[in-house]
């Protein structure tokens, strides 16, 4: 399992320029709404047409434009799960999964059944699709493109219109898939966690643009780009310079950090994890700081402060409850951890 | 009692509608369809529903009269359309087809999108794709397009009366029929296919109402 994508086309809000190649591995496509995720995936399925570019898979060309090769969507062999799944309103769940099915009536009927059986959708058969809840539609869209005998599979936002109990089990569901699928296939996702459960390699696309393409871990662990840095749930981002060979300056929280790694000249952007900063006041980079709020979550304390040397700008960080219930509120001091501290270009 | 305008009303009314069916089936996945010149391909079809029924007569008239392009053609066969039963049906078809065209129409624009792109993606060819996804889901926006097409060419009377003419057991129809017979003072007569055509186009508007997708929840 090969796809090579490489593609450009002018959208109203910025240029998509998007290019990746991915083999036997789970590709995950991460951005913001709007960010052209859902169109790259559109374009690679044949449903939009790029200005530009190529898009081979194993070997065979999808499109080329230069050759001006365009294979229609229904020769490209690729399975879509559309975001709200596209099921034939009209047609009961076997016959939606019958419907593009390959082979002769008994190697289709086989498929039914074996189908029907791994997704657990017997008894369910002669339904109509309004007759069944997301969990459902989304298992019969799968079934449908398995049925179809597709190459490789194309995941749009599977999990968006879930629960998030549903989500869950679909999310185990789909990791079985993917494995029949040799493990190859590309997923669209907005959600992170999502993305870091199913996925090997993670592409960050942001305005239409792959910022950086990454292991998983590499990505969680050191984001490199601001986006980068946002969408994998770092929630305080300043701008800052290197001041010295360990020091930086902190520009948003004008404050000065001691950073214990080396630093890249050019740096532009710090981050750092609201789970990586401490209320404490032993060790490095301890500030005074201000409480602004804070939010009881479901398993944490989330609070919002002010660093008494700025005064502006919020930095959010998250403790537990059972620390927090005992924790001396008044002088508050917050502990920017220097092992933690992320480096970002922009 | 003189029965043939509700025959030539009928036989012309189904006729009619039957060429209106598929020529507004065809002209709507057409125009969905289509990329450039979309707004001036709807105008055009669109038109007889705007203009007044003498002034389509009238254009009839001249497209198909004797000395036209087209009227020439058909004199080598030996076919002529002013003043015949064909002409009947010509005008009714053009003055019904923008019914069947925009409600057809409607009805394929709110299909959604997805299912049709999940259709290609999963290999499945546009001709299967029309006849088992879109026309099915469509049906309701269809069915109610016969209906007032249907509706549409049993009561027509302008472009008729110009092209087809008024003439009793050929061309006269209850909306010509009735016309005669105020001119000539027979009240019966009129009063007797007014009350034909009430009771159709009753049943039709009600017809309409029972159809799923036309039905309205009330507030």
């Amino acid at each position: 399992m090969d796809l090579s994508v490489s593609i450009r086309k002018k959208l109203r809000d910025f240029f998509l320029d998007v290019s990746f190649q991915t083999s036997n591995e789970i590709f995950a496509l991460l951005g913001a709404s709007g960010s052209g995720k859902s169109m790259t995936l559109k374009i690679i399925a044949g449903i939009e047409t790029p200005d530009e570019g190529k898009i081979i898979l194993n070997g065979r060309v999808l499109f080329d434009s230069e050759k001006k090769l365009n294979l229609p969507p229904q020769s490209r062999r690729l399975g879509y799960l559309f975001q709200n799944y596209a099921l034939f309103p009209n047609m009961t769940v076997a016959e939606n999964i019958l419907f593009a099915a390959v082979g002769n009536r008994n190697e289709k009927l086989c498929s039914l059944d074996e189908n029907l059986k791994r997704f657990q959708l017997r008894g369910l058969e002669n339904s109509y699709p309004h007759e069944l809840s997301g969990g459902q539609q989304q298992r019969v869209a799968l079934a449908r493109i398995l049925t179809s005998h597709a190459e490789f599979l194309l995941l749009d936002e599977p999990f968006s219109a879930l629960d998030s109990y549903l989500k869950w089990n679909l999310e185990l569901e789909l990791a079985e898939i993917f494995k029949s699928y040799n493990g190859a296939a590309i997923l669209v996702s907005h959600d992170r966690d999502e993305v870091f459960r199913l996925a090997d390699k993670i592409a960050v696309l942001n305005q239409g643009k792959i910022d950086a393409i990454n292991g998983k871990h590499e990505l969680f662990d050191n984001p490199q780009t601001v986006s980068a840095a946002i969408l994998t749930g770092c929630k305080n981002i300043s701008s800052a310079k290197k001041i010295a060979d360990d020091k930086i300056f902190a520009e948003d929280w004008q404050v000065t950090l001691s950073v214990n790694k080396k630093i890249p000249d050019d740096l532009k952007f710090i981050g750092i994890h609201s789970h990586a900063l401490e209320v404490s006041r032993t060790g490095e980079n301890i500030f005074p700081a201000e409480l602004v709020q804070e939010i009881e979550d479901t398993r944490s304390i989330i609070l919002t402060v002010k660093l008494v040397a700025d005064g502006k700008n919020l930095i959010r960080l998250e403790v537990g409850k059972n620390f927090w219930r005992n924790a001396k509120r008044d002088d508050l001091c917050i502990k920017i951890p220097p092992e933690k501290i992320i480096f970002l270009n922009g | 009692m003189e029965i043939s305008p509700l025959i030539v009303t009928l036989k012309t009314a189904v006729t009619a509608t039957v060429i209106t069916f598929f020529l507004g089936i065809f002209l709507a996945y057409a125009v969905v369809k289509m990329k450039k010149f979309k707004g001036i391909a709807d105008a055009v079809i669109t038109l007889p529903l705007i203009l007044p029924p003498t002034v389509v007569g009238f254009f009839l008239l001249l497209l198909f009269g004797k000395k036209s392009f087209i009227g020439k053609i058909f004199l080598q066969f030996d076919v002529t359309f002013v003043f015949t039963w064909k002409a009947a049906v010509i005008s009714a078809v053009i003055v019904s087809l923008p019914l069947m065209y925009r409600t057809t129409r409607g009805a394929f624009e709110q299909i959604d999108v997805n299912i049709i792109q999940a259709a290609r993606t999963l290999g499945v060819s546009e001709g299967k794709i029309f006849w088992r996804i879109i026309l099915p889901n469509a049906r309701y926006g269809i069915l109610a397009g016969i209906i007032l097409s249907f509706a549409r060419a049993l009561g027509e009377f302008g472009a008729t009366m110009m092209f087809a003419g008024n003439i009793p057991g050929v061309t006269q129809t209850l909306s010509t029929a009735i016309y005669s017979a105020v001119q000539a003072n027979d009240y019966d007569t009129a009063f007797q296919w007014t009350g034909v055509m009430m009771i159709f186009s009753l049943t039709f508007i009600l017809a309409t109402n029972f159809l799923p997708n036309m039905r309205r929840s009330s507030f």
